[in-house]
Formats: structure tokens, C-alpha cells, sequence
């Protein structure tokens, strides 16, 4: 099978990549080593090609009602509201994790979603089957490329290196979102939003200008980063990664997702709240947690996790090394009255780790003991 | 170009061999192996005085992306292990072939190292894999 590019492969060539097959898509792991490209971006500023997520605009007069039913977390937090961002869940019917996005209001009646690459066809189906009669256009945006501009200095370098092209962009505040030059050629969607734990953005442009802003942002000093550190930043920054820490089979309130469920409005029938109502009711077994490794070793997705006095097991959800805390660290679903400490069974051995809350590290600073 | 000495003998699963001077053999990663499996952070050698068939895994190197096993290549008692990977599993990284060793065995009976590959036979087998 032949892999797909995104507008931006040249440059990566051109800049040193390693490439692999991640998920269909010949994407840059890294560009000589991940953890100095991780480093960069707690530090300084680092960049993603994220051209291989998927973009949808949905339009129409019931896009409010259609996204009250489609998604976990409740749109009318951001209705009426253009440049707000929302992170939900879409759950089934059994109220499994379908997939996690994010959410953008941007005109009246036009709301941009953004899913994960990985779970593109089956999240278009299911959002185009729950459409019915309603008055909503679904469009996917594979015109479309994005950037993620990430780091303590990641804004500052952008608007050094994009000028006019994101004018507007310093005043956005933390999960906001401006649209630039709208139906024009120069048209960007800039979100002051990431998938790091760092301060940054995530730019939206045509595909045939991704490699020239890509070049230009490299000029300025942004570091062109893989999706190794992509995944040791999330994982520091405690967010979850789809397919790891929650799938179809998994209840957000079993994968640290119950922030984003939003019960509040008794009306609002959103797909899967029977299905949560009803494990609420029968109880929840499960929290999900941050782990330490105290001893040296790596966590890794799906090592057991065994509680003393429990017999109950967890389960590690992912698992890396930390570059930042030099520790390996992980996520877990544990027994809900698991507390302090745990053993991880790591090949012949168990091995003990400290349970903290996520997320391990924001801005730059490790905010667990 | 990944670097594949001349002077060293090889495994299908990309470990090297040094015979040396007193017949024991030292092992380590190719340079090939560690540009896959990148930033290496945790490696488990085996003790001193462990016993090991042919191809039986006898250590594991991690690096931050996968956790990878190391295939004993001749039957053997563990002679000596580097310490020092222990604090500066890097090492493998910066350089492979010396730096980056992981352990030496004393072959527990003759050997004409028949089962090993040569470099050119390595260097077969790392193209066909990165088609």
C-alpha cells in the first residue's frame, strides 16, 4: 500500500526525518533524537506536522441541536460564541469512547470539528449517519493542512515568522481560535490550542502553502519535531491518546475523560448518556490515574497493575519514559480505592509506582512529588 | 548508510559479535537497530554467572518509543556486563560498536560461529527490511 503524504513531506525530507507508516501516513518520528525534540518544546518551541488529523466543518441552522446530541460535553458552552474551543467525546449508543475532538464555534451556524486521524472513516460515517433530517452540512476539509506551534516562546516565534499571516493571533487567550482572511487565498484558522502541556498554537492553512509557512517557521527558530515527542509531551502533559487510553470498549468515566461529560442539563439526550446514567448508577469500578515507576524501568501500555489487599487488577493505558522528570511514567486504570502505591508487573519482575493525579507536567514545570 | 564493521559477526536479530583474542565473544546492538529504536533510557543485562542457550533472550534494551529483546548468540556464561549503560543507556546511541557493548560470554563449547552471519550477509538483510 502505497502511504499517504502530507503537503509538507519534502521539507521533512529536506530537514533530516525519520519516516514511518503511522497509521497509513508517512509521517516523521523524529529528526535525530525525540527527547531533545522534546526538550525544545518544554523550553523553547518546537513544531508538528498535523496535517494527517481531519478537519470537518458542519454548517446549517440545527448544527446547535445536531452537536447537543452528537457529543458528551455540551456545545451551548460555546454557541454564539466564535473563536470558543471545546473538547468532548463522541460516544455509542453503550456509551464507548468513538472518538475525542475538539470542537471550534466559528460563525453562527458553522462549527469546525477536528478528529484524529486514525478514526477518520469511521467517525465520518457515524457523524454523517446521525445527521437524519436535520438542516447540517458535513464537510471535511482535505483541503486543508495544520501546524502545531508549540513552546514558551512558540507565539513569539510565529508572529516573527508570519507577520501579517496570523494578525490578530497574539490577543487570542489560552483555547480560543480566530479565523484570518476569511475566503480569501491567505485564509488561516489559528487556535490557541495544543496537544503538549505548552503554551502555542495550532495553525489551519490550504495544503499549498503549508511547506512555505513550515519553512518560514523553521526559519525563525521553531524546531521541526516527530510524533515521538508529540507522545512523551501528551503523555506529561496527562492527556489522553485515542485507542490507548479509551476506545470503544471504555466508559470516559473509566478513562479520566468525566470532566468532559456534562450532565448538567437534564434535556440535552446526548448519545451514550443512558448507557452513563445507568453505570453511574450501577456504580464505577475504576479511576484513572497517573503512575511513577520509582525504580528504573520503562511503563508501557498494558502492563498489569496489582493493588495490595485488591483483587482487582488495573491496567496501564500508555506508558514512556519521562525526558523531563527522567522517570518513567504512565497512565493507569486502577480499582477506585487504590491510593499512594501500586506493583507493576514489567516482564518477570513487579516493580513499585506511585499513583498521582495527572497531569504530570504543565508549563514547563513537573507538578507531581 | 547505517555502519556495519567488517571486523564483527551478526544475527538476524541485529545484534553484533566480537570474537575475542581469549575465544570469549562480546555482544551489542547494531548501529542499524539502535537508529529504530532511537533515544535509548533503560537497559536489563544479565548477571554475572548466567547461563544461556543459542537465541534464548538474556537482556532488554528500551528506548523511549519500544522495549526490545537481546537474543544470546551462542550458548554461554555471562563473563562481564557494562555497568555503565546502567546510568548512560545513550551510550548505545553515540556509538554502538564500542562504547555501547552490552555483555561478553565465555561459549560454553567449540565453535566455529557457523550460525552467525557475515557483514555482507547483514547488509543483505538490513536493505531487504527497509523495503
Amino acid at each position: 500500500m502505497t502511504l499517504k503524504e502530507t503537503p509538507i513531506i519534502k521539507a521533512h525530507q529536506d530537514m533530516g526525518a525519520k519516516l514511518v507508516d503511522f497509521g497509513g501516513w508517512n509521517m516523521p518520528i523524529h529528526y535525530g533524537s525525540q527527547i531533545d525534540e522534546h526538550h525544545q518544546v518544554r523550553k523553547d518551541a518546537g513544531m508538528f506536522d498535523v496535517c494527517h488529523m481531519t478537519i470537518v466543518d458542519l454548517r446549517g441552522c440545527e448544527v446547535n441541536d445536531y452537536l447537543a446530541k452528537l457529543l458528551a460535553n455540551d456545545v451551548a458552552k460555546i454557541i454564539g460564541k466564535p473563536g470558543k474551543a471545546l473538547y468532548s467525546c463522541m460516544l455509542n449508543d453503550e456509551g464507548g469512547v468513538i472518538d475525542d475532538l475538539i470542537t471550534y464555534a466559528m460563525q453562527d451556524a458553522w462549527v469546525r470539528v477536528i478528529v484524529n486521524s486514525s478514526t477518520r472513516k469511521k467517525d465520518l460515517a457515524w457523524m454523517r449517519s446521525q445527521i437524519g433530517n436535520m438542516a447540517v452540512e458535513l464537510n471535511e476539509r482535505d483541503d486543508l493542512a495544520m501546524i502545531a506551534v508549540q513552546g514558551p516562546n512558540a507565539r513569539e516565534l510565529a508572529a516573527k515568522a508570519l507577520g501579517d499571516d496570523i494578525d490578530g493571533a497574539q490577543a487570542l487567550k489560552p483555547f480560543n481560535a480566530l479565523l484570518i482572511n476569511a475566503d480569501s487565498d491567505k485564509e488561516r484558522f489559528v487556535a490557541r490550542t495544543g496537544y503538549t502541556g505548552e503554551d502555542g498554537y495550532e495553525i489551519v492553512c490550504a495544503n499549498d502553502q503549508a511547506e512555505q509557512m513550515w519553512r518560514q517557521l523553521a526559519a525563525a527558530g521553531v524546531h521541526p519535531c516527530g510524533l515521538g515527542a508529540r507522545d512523551t509531551l501528551r503523555l506529561e502533559a496527562g492527556m489522553n491518546l485515542y485507542g490507548n487510553d479509551m476506545d470503544e470498549t471504555q466508559s470516559p468515566l473509566e478513562s479520566g475523560l468525566s470532566w468532559t461529560v456534562d450532565f448538567s442539563n437534564d434535556k440535552r439526550r446526548f448519545i451514550g448518556r443512558s448507557a452513563l446514567e445507568k453505570q453511574k448508577e450501577q456504580g464505577i469500578n475504576y479511576k484513572f490515574v497517573g503512575l511513577i515507576l520509582k525504580g528504573k524501568g520503562v511503563l508501557r501500555a498494558h502492563q498489569q497493575v496489582l493493588i495490595e489487599n485488591n483483587a482487582l487488577t488495573g491496567e496501564l493505558t500508555s506508558g514512556t519514559f519521562s525526558p523531563t522528570m527522567q522517570q518513567a511514567i504512565g497512565f493507569a486504570r486502577v480499582p477506585t480505592d487504590a491510593e499512594d502505591t501500586c506493583l507493576v508487573a514489567i516482564r518477570k519482575k513487579q516493580l513499585e509506582a506511585k499513583i498521582v493525579k495527572l497531569p504530570f507536567v504543565r508549563n514547563g514545570k513537573v507538578l507531581v512529588d | 548508510m547505517t555502519d556495519i564493521p567488517q571486523e564483527l559477526k551478526y544475527t538476524k536479530s541485529h545484534e553484533w559479535v566480537r570474537v575475542e583474542d581469549d575465544g570469549s565473544l562480546t555482544i551489542g546492538i547494531t548501529d542499524h537497530a539502535q537508529g529504530l529504536l532511537g533515544d535509548m533510557v533503560f537497559v536489563e543485562l544479565p548477571d554475572l554467572g548466567d547461563e544461556f542457550e543459542a537465541e534464548q533472550d538474556c537482556a532488554v534494551v528500551e528506548s523511549v518509543k519500544a522495549a526490545s529483546d537481546i537474543y544470546c548468540p551462542i550458548e554461554g556464561e555471562v563473563i562481564a556486563i557494562n555497568e555503565e549503560l546502567e546510568e548512560a543507556p545513550e551510550q548505545i546511541n553515540v556509538n554502538a560498536y564500542h562504547e555501547g557493548w552490552l555483555f561478553r560470554i565465555q561459549p560454553l563449547k567449540e565453535n566455529n560461529f557457523d550460525d552467525l552471519m557475515s557483514p555482507e550477509d547483514y547488509a543483505e538483510l538490513v536493505e531487504s527490511e527497509s523495503h
